[in-house]
């Protein structure tokens, strides 16, 4: 298993270069100019010179290899001076936003909190509430309340937030008027009063977002769980005497896990990339509105390390599904 | 106790299947008793009811679709079919033991075959880890599996078929059963492992002194271990002897056209191999005449008419049909009625 991990990290790497040169060259390609927010009454020479002194002008290997060089060597050194406090990275060239001028990594170390609070929040409640439903609805296949759950998930499936949310919006922070509509990013959370006010204004994005995911981890929850319910070893289990908590429970849960705990892994990378309409929708300054606002502004430094980091955490969350793929099911041995 | 005590014994057992195209009549009015120590073999095609009957008689069947529509089933002098689940799960794997056919998916691949021999044990004889696993060595060595402390925290796909059929029988025989179901245990197993574990179940019986039930399809197996042997057609007993009555003077048709259809390793070599020829009936209605009629070369009047019942045709034989082949004629009182 340790050489299996250590394989597949080391084949990655390779991986993602490749990656990062596709995105590179993609957002060579598309167009959009960062100038074009600056006003008509900027002279073109100057605009000019601002392109180049952003460094557009350089040849494209050149402006790949720098990128290649900070991302993988400046930005390292400067989260290690910021956790212990050294110099290693003084006076080195970080990539920088090309709409604020100030180092991308902060801005996304900034964003990052209200995405995980929010979209983390929403995965983390929407697997809680998927998984019962799915074993249950298995369990009691073609039941009111399998049917029952067959619709809310088709709804779930079908409905896109940027209707939901509003809908939630128009229901619970208008007529009802129990929560805020926009996400106060600037809340801070200090006392049992702020947290409470952080929970209500958490409470629509998480149910949105919640809705979704529940839909698609019940629907293959309860199709494992069906796959496995017919399996033999569960009339072995039964013959045995055991109960019928023990054998759901215990024999089919354990091996209708294994898919589900892998498609569960494979959905975190999304969290990181936030949820770009849901955000949008409620006002949550997370990381989906980050990207949104660079690819209006043609900040390309930016976008494209926003697209790498996903990269990196889809590369590496595939490696983690399947390793616990390996862990939760005995036949598969990787050596 | 006698020797000839039953230990279990099934009434008008009469199962049948919901579906959406109607009520399937899986098994008609079967009666037949199990006595102490015997072994009792199951013959039949794909579909005769054998497996259903066995399941019914524990609650193994998934109600609904199935239903259990009469009969009792009197085991240590309670009729399981009107037990709560919780008694039935006090017998299941406990003083009733299953084995079935498909050893390859018959055992959970995820858990080591140590914990699933330990299950039972802790749940019916109250034993803890440690005295589970001294016991479950002790049954894997019995099954004949070498080096069975080690091989306790083996997972099943680390173990062959035959040895997965060794466990699952260590599974059935740890709570010392009084009865062992083994259902077609030696169908999915090549002709070698067969004989293999054949041996080891009647070395067991031998050891165990348990009633066994035999469900099998291969006339060979049974003519080799069982003491008696039921023939099962479209959901109902159509023979029943002893076996060697049973092969020397078989009395029902269908019985003679499997004796037939078993090629011979001596004398002269049939071109084609012997068939009985159509297909076992679908039952939608609970039959009003004979399942067999429609393969039946000694078909009569009285076979469209009425369903036989179970006619006595020798000490311990009885067979399901008008035909009486020992006078070579319809049998006399149905000629007289006809």
């Amino acid at each position: 298993m340790l050489t299996f991990a250590l394989r597949r990290i080391l084949i990655s790497i390779p991986t993602l270069l490749v990656i990062s040169l596709a995105i590179f060259l993609l957002l060579e390609l598309a167009p959009g100019d960062p100038m074009s927010q600056v006003p008509l009454t900027v002279p073109d020479e100057v605009k000019q010179r601002m392109r180049e002194a952003l460094g557009m002008g350089e040849p494209i290997p050149v402006r790949y290899g720098k990128w290649l060089l900070q991302f993988f060597w400046v930005e390292p050194l400067n989260l290690i001076d910021h956790w212990f406090g050294t110099t290693f990275a003084a006076g080195e060239q970080r990539i920088l936003s090309w709409q604020t001028r100030s180092p991308v990594m902060e801005i996304v170390a900034q964003r990052m909190p209200q995405t995980l609070w929010v979209v983390g929040m929403s995965y983390v409640v929407g697997v809680l509430i998927a998984l019962p439903i799915g074993i249950y609805s298995a369990y009691r296949q073609y039941s009111v309340f399998d049917q029952a759950g067959t619709f809310v998930s088709m709804i779930g499936y079908s409905v896109p937030p940027f209707f939901s949310g509003v809908l939630v919006i128009v229901i619970f922070s208008i007529q009802l008027q129990w929560f805020p509509s926009v996400y106060d990013t600037t809340h801070v959370v200090d006392s049992w009063d702020s947290f409470v006010v952080q929970l209500r204004q958490m409470i629509m994005p998480v149910m949105v977002l919640a809705l979704q995911t529940t839909a698609q981890i019940s629907r293959f929850m309860r199709a494992s769980m069906l796959d496995n319910l017919g399996q033999d070893y569960v009339r072995t289990a039964r013959a045995k005497g055991m109960s019928e908590a023990v054998v759901v429970l215990r024999h089919v849960l354990r091996n209708s896990m294994i898919p589900v705990v892998t498609v569960i892994a494979l959905g975190v990378p999304g969290i990181f990339g936030g949820a770009i309409i849901t955000e949008q929708v409620f006002k949550v300054n997370g990381i989906g509105q980050l990207l949104i606002t660079a690819i209006q502004g043609a900040d390309l430094p930016m976008v494209q390390t926003l697209t790498f980091i996903f990269a990196v955490l889809i590369v590496g969350f595939n490696l983690l599904a399947d390793i616990l793929y390996g862990l939760l099911d005995p036949r598969i041995r990787y050596d | 106790m006698p020797q000839n005590a039953p230990v279990l014994d099934v009434r008008d057992l009469t199962t049948i299947f919901h579906t959406r195209t109607g009520e399937v009549h899986a098994v008609n009015g079967v009666s037949f008793d199990l006595r102490r120590g015997e072994l009792l073999g199951v013959v039949g095609e794909s579909g005769s009811g054998k497996s259903v009957t066995m399941m019914s008689l524990i609650g193994l069947l998934p109600t609904p679709p199935a239903e259990i529509r009469h009969g009792t089933v009197t085991f240590e002098g309670r009729d399981l079919l009107r037990m709560d689940d919780a008694g039935l799960r006090r017998i299941r794997g406990d003083r009733i033991g299953f084995v079935f056919q498909d050893p390859m998916t018959s055992l959970n691949p995820v858990f080591p075959v140590g914990h699933q021999i330990a299950e039972p044990l802790r749940k019916h004889m109250r034993l803890n880890r440690r005295q589970a696993r001294d016991r479950a060595v002790e049954l894997l060595e019995l099954v004949g599996i070498p080096d069975a402390a080690r091989r306790l925290g083996d997972y099943p796909h680390q173990f062959s078929g035959g040895m997965r059929q060794r466990v699952m029988i260590a599974i059935a025989l740890a709570c010392d059963p009084d009865v062992l179901i083994a259902d077609e245990p030696t169908t999915a197993l090549d002709v070698t492992i067969q004989a293999q574990i054949l041996e080891l179940v009647k070395d067991l019986r031998e050891k165990l002194g348990m009633a066994i039930v035999w469900i099998t399809h291969d006339l060979g197996v049974i003519a080799g271990i069982a003491d008696r042997v039921m023939v099962m057609y479209g959901g109902q007993i159509v023979e029943h002897a002893a076996v060697r009555e049973m092969f020397a003077r078989p009395r029902h048709p269908y019985t003679r056209a499997l004796l037939k259809t078993v090629p011979s390793v001596r004398g002269r070599r049939e071109p084609r191999l012997t068939v009985i020829e159509g297909q076992p009936p679908i039952l939608t209605a609970a039959p009003d005449a004979c399942p067999f009629r429609d393969r039946c070369a000694y078909r009569f009047d009285a076979c469209d008419r009425r369903n036989p019942p179970r006619f006595d045709v020798g000490p311990g034989h009885d067979a399901a049909c008008f035909w009486d082949f020992d006078a070579d004629a319809p049998r006399g009182r149905v000629a007289a009625h006809a």
